[in-house]
C-alpha cells in the first residue's frame, strides 16, 4: 500500500470516529430523558393496577372478559416493539429471535397468530408472517395518541373472538448495559401480575360498573403498551450507546495500527532513498 | 379541617400530587364534589376542568381531557387521559394503524403510501378540532 492511500485511509477512520463518537454522546443523553420518561409513566401503571387488582378480586356481577381465560385458543395476537432505527447492536435481532420463537412454537401447536407491531425494524421483519396494523416513526418521544391504533385492532380482534391472547414483546431495560427481550401475556390478564388484597369493600360506580371496568380494562392495556415502547427507547438508546462506544474503540485500535504501517512504509521509503543515494555516491568515486 | 391525597396522574407523567381540602370533577354523569371521607367511588370523567382547594385556603385547577377518578375517603387518584378520547376518533386511529399496514405489506414507498391514511388523519385532525371548540364552548 501507498503512503498516500494509507493516510486517506487513516483520514476515513479518524472522521467515521468522530461521527461514532457523536451518535455515543447524543444517545447518552437520550438514554437518560428516555429513563425519565419510563419513571414518570409508573406512577399511573401502578395505580391502574391497584384498581385493576381490586376489582378482579371483588364480588361484581359483571365480570370483564379480560379476566377470564378462554379454554380453546385457535388464534393469538403478538404486539412486537421494536425500534425504528438501527445501530444499536443486537437490540432488535435479539427480540426478534424471542419474537420468532414464540410464534412459531404457537404455529406448532397449530394456532394461527396475528402481528402488530411498532416500529419500522419490526414492520421489516414480520412483513412476511402478515401484519395486521402498525405504528412506526413514533420517534425519540412517543405519545400516546400515536399508539392507540394498533391496540385497538387488537383489543377489538379480542373482543369480537378472533384472537383468544394477546402477547406483548419488547425489551426489558435492566440497566444502562443491559437489556433483555420479554414477553408478557397481556390479554387476558395474568393473576400473577395483581396484587392479593384482603379488603372486601366495593366501589360505587358511575355510571356503572361495566363501563367503567371497560374504560379502565382498555386504559391498562395502553398504559401498559405505552410503558413498553417507552422501556424499548431507553433500551434502544443505551444499546446505541454501548455499540457506538465499540465502535469509536474499534476505530481507535485500527487508526493505530494503520498508524504503524505508515510508519514503517515512510521508514522504509527513506532507508531506500538513502541507500541509492548512497550507492550512485560510491558509484561516481 | 380534614385533608385529603389528590394524585392526578396521566400514562405519561405526574400532573399534581398533594393534599387538599375538596376536589371538582368533571364527571361523566355530572359535575362531583368530593370532600374528606367520600365513599370508595369509581367513575369516568369527562374533558373539563378539574378544580381543587390546597390546604391553603387556595383554588387551583387542571385540564383534564377525560378519564378515571377513584376515590377513597383519604385518597382521590384521577387517571388523566393524555389524549382527546372518543370512540370514533379510537375507531379511525385503529383504521389508520390497518390501512398502514396494509400499504406496507403491498411493498409501496412509506412515501407516497398514503392519500388515504392522510385522509384519515386529516379526518381525525378535524374531528379533534370540532372536540376542542365543544369543549371550549362548555367551558365559557
Amino acid at each position: 500500500m501507498g503512503l498516500k492511500e494509507i493516510r486517506t485511509q487513516i483520514g476515513s477512520i479518524q472522521s467515521t470516529r468522530k461521527i461514532t463518537k457523536a451518535m455515543e454522546m447524543v444517545a447518552a443523553s437520550k438514554m437518560r430523558r428516555a429513563a425519565e420518561r419510563m419513571n414518570a409513566s409508573r406512577p399511573y401503571a401502578t395505580k391502574m393496577r391497584q384498581v385493576v387488582s381490586h376489582m378482579a378480586s371483588g364480588h361484581l356481577e359483571y365480570k370483564h372478559p379480560y379476566t377470564l381465560e378462554r379454554e380453546e385458543v385457535k388464534r393469538v395476537g403478538y404486539i412486537i416493539i421494536s425500534t425504528d432505527r438501527g445501530l444499536c447492536g443486537g437490540l432488535n435481532t435479539n427480540l426478534f429471535k424471542k419474537a420468532k420463537q414464540g410464534i412459531a412454537d404457537w404455529k406448532e401447536q397449530g394456532v394461527e397468530v396475528d402481528i402488530a407491531v411498532y416500529g419500522g425494524k419490526a414492520l421489516n421483519a414480520f412483513k412476511r408472517y402478515g401484519v395486521v396494523a402498525e405504528a412506526v416513526g413514533l420517534g425519540d418521544r412517543p405519545e400516546l395518541t400515536d399508539m392507540i391504533g394498533p391496540i385497538k385492532v387488537m383489543l377489538d380482534a379480542y373482543a369480537e373472538g378472533k384472537i383468544d391472547r394477546l402477547f406483548m414483546v419488547e425489551n426489558e431495560f435492566v440497566n444502562s448495559m443491559t437489556q433483555t427481550p420479554r414477553a408478557t401475556q397481556l390479554v387476558p390478564l395474568v393473576a400473577d401480575d395483581l396484587e392479593a388484597l384482603d379488603y372486601h369493600w366495593d366501589y360505587l360506580y358511575e355510571p356503572d360498573s361495566k363501563e367503567v371496568i371497560d374504560a379502565l380494562m382498555q386504559r391498562y392495556i395502553e398504559s401498559l403498551i405505552y410503558q413498553g415502547v417507552v422501556e424499548n427507547v431507553a433500551c434502544e438508546m443505551s444499546s446505541r450507546m454501548v455499540a457506538m462506544k465499540s465502535a469509536t474503540d474499534n476505530a481507535g485500535d485500527m487508526i493505530d495500527k494503520l498508524q504503524l504501517v505508515y510508519n514503517k512504509a515512510r521508514q522504509a521509503a527513506i532507508t531506500q532513498e538513502i541507500s541509492e543515494i548512497v550507492s550512485g555516491a560510491a558509484a561516481v568515486e | 379541617m380534614s385533608t385529603t391525597q389528590l394524585d392526578v396522574v396521566s400514562a405519561e407523567e405526574e400532573l399534581f400530587s398533594g393534599t387538599v381540602k375538596e376536589i371538582f370533577a368533571p364527571g361523566s354523569m355530572g359535575d362531583l364534589g368530593i370532600t374528606p371521607g367520600h365513599a370508595q367511588l369509581i367513575t369516568t370523567l369527562k374533558a373539563g376542568e378539574l378544580r381543587y382547594i390546597t390546604e391553603e385556603g387556595n383554588m387551583a385547577s387542571l385540564f383534564v381531557s377525560g378519564g378515571m377518578m377513584e376515590v377513597q375517603p383519604t385518597v382521590v387518584t384521577v387517571l388523566a387521559d393524555t389524549a382527546i378520547r372518543a370512540a370514533d376518533l379510537d375507531e379511525k386511529s385503529a383504521e389508520a394503524a390497518k390501512a398502514r399496514a396494509e400499504a406496507a405489506l403491498e411493498g409501496k414507498d412509506p412515501e407516497d403510501l398514503d392519500y388515504e391514511a392522510l385522509q384519515a388523519e386529516l379526518e381525525a385532525a378535524k374531528a379533534q378540532i370540532q372536540m376542542i371548540h365543544k369543549i371550549g364552548n362548555t367551558l365559557r
